[in-house]
């Protein structure tokens, strides 16, 4: 069996640049809670099916367990504590939760923080059906969807408020 | 849940990437987008002793309809190949079926070359590629291999795609004039494996009858089968009893046999008489 030669990584993390040495087995799950403490990234079930590790990968989301870090090398990841706008008011997802009541214990939303705020910049419009296909990937076990729901179609009319929306979330 | 070590290369050439491959077999094994390998990875079901990972072979990306196929490079995202309108038009079943595989966050990642290689019989592109009589290209240093999706499935889990070779594209024929297609299936989550699925490819004859009609089914055996479906002459309640007649389905934790047998009924009624009126509607557009 191979031995557990390290491997030199960039990329950069909500905007700062990062050199690493990782084993290849990384996951970049594992990568930005241990390596970079950053433990926003919840790791529910390793196997991709819960969602709780989504993060963007130069702007696309995707699961952070089913990705090694050696692979992210060169990207521009964005963790769900690269959601807040720089003066660190929440961005309008996060708001939205808030508003509409979207989370309980909290375990699962920073995937579905992210899923979503991805979604919206494809589809800032979504309906409802929309709304519920967009966070069909992630799975919620104390709140149920109802609020999470709403809360999409709520972070879609704050974002249409928003002047000039601004993907890197500049006030 | 972590996966067991392994060597690791990062190819920035396909000659590069089957070189690596040669060097490491019959340990080697190729990374795309890794959604259902490291998953195996993580749960240690699969321990490759070297990964080669192709997310630099950016020229594999490519998704493209040409000569009468439909030609999807082994780095082209589900979404992308989803995305493409060219595609859409060409060839609509990938759609039909890119769309039921797994979410959007999977798609994004997971690659349409990946998954058929990976051969799971619940796969939605397995069916489509076995269906439309689609063909694998698989390079290695002893040069390109083509492999006919009639040939290329040789049980759950495994496809004829030997420990030094790469394979680079797929390629899918395009919809023939007068013709159809539909994809149904049933899972018990959204976006989970199928408990059953069938893809349907219908073609009428001058006259707005059937002139012929066959069926791709997942999860009913070990590879995807194929049925012909044109002595039901357009007849989905015939169509339907022939899939039950033909179909024997195993049993497992998500389904009886029974079960599967009466989906895969049902599901041929619904996705023939949809590829019909695609058929149709494509006839007289």
């Amino acid at each position: 069996m191979a031995s557990d030669e390290l491997f030199t990584v960039r990329f950069t993390v909500n905007g700062i640049v990062h050199d690493l040495q990782v084993p290849s087995r990384r996951l970049l799950s594992d990568c930005l809670r241990h390596d970079l403490r950053l433990t926003g990234t919840h790791v529910g079930c390793e196997h991709g099916v819960c969602g709780a590790c989504t993060v963007l990968l130069d702007g696309v989301a995707v699961r952070s367990c089913l990705l090694l870090a050696v692979s992210a090398d060169g990207a521009r990841i964005t963790t769900v504590e690269g959601l807040t706008r720089p003066d660190g008011t929440l961005s309008a997802v996060q708001q939205a939760f808030a508003d509409c009541h979207g989370l309980q214990c909290g375990f699962c939303t920073p995937g579905f923080l992210t899923a979503i705020t991805a979604a919206l910049e494809e589809n800032p419009e979504p309906t409802e059906e929309e709304a519920r296909e967009i966070i069909g990937g992630n799975l919620c076990r104390c709140t149920g969807y109802q609020n999470i729901v709403k809360a999409v179609l709520r972070a879609a009319e704050l974002r249409a408020e928003e002047p000039a929306a601004d993907p890197a979330g500049s006030p | 849940m972590k996966p067991p070590p392994f060597g690791y290369s990062r190819p920035e050439t396909i000659e590069e990437a089957i070189a690596v491959l040669a060097g490491h077999d019959p340990d080697g094994k190729v990374l795309a987008g890794g959604q259902s390998l490291v998953p195996l990875l993580n749960m240690r079901l699969a321990t490759p002793g070297h990964l080669v990972d192709i997310n630099r072979l950016t020229e594999l990306s490519h998704v493209r309809v040409t000569g009468g196929q439909v030609v999807i490079g082994a780095l082209a995202r589900h979404a992308e190949v989803l995305a493409d309108q060219d595609v859409a038009r060409a060839q609509p079943l990938i759609g039909q079926a890119l769309a039921l595989v797994a979410h959007q966050v999977i798609r994004n990642r997971g690659t349409t070359v990946g998954s058929i290689v990976h051969a799971d019989p619940s796969g939605e592109m397995t069916a489509v590629l076995a269906l439309l009589g689609g063909t694998v290209l698989l390079v290695s240093t002893s040069g390109e291999r083509p492999v006919p999706a009639s040939e290329f499935f040789l049980g759950p889990l495994e496809s004829d795609v030997r420990p030094d070779e790469l394979a680079t594209q797929v390629r899918i024929p395009v919809l023939p004039a007068r013709s159809g297609t539909a994809f149904a299936e049933v899972s018990r989550r959204h976006g989970d494996y199928a408990v059953c699925g069938v893809a349907v490819l219908a073609e009428l004859d001058g006259s707005a009858a059937v002139a012929r009609a066959r069926a791709a089914y997942l999860s009913v055996a070990g590879t995807p089968l194929v049925l012909d479906l044109s002595d039901a002459d357009g007849d989905p309640a015939v169509a339907g009893r022939i899939a039950r007649e033909r179909v024997s389905p195993a049993s497992d934790i998500h389904a009886t046999a029974a079960y599967r047998k009466h989906l895969a009924g049902v599901l041929t009624e619904r996705a023939l008489a949809d590829a019909i009126a695609a058929a149709k509607e494509r006839s007289v557009g």
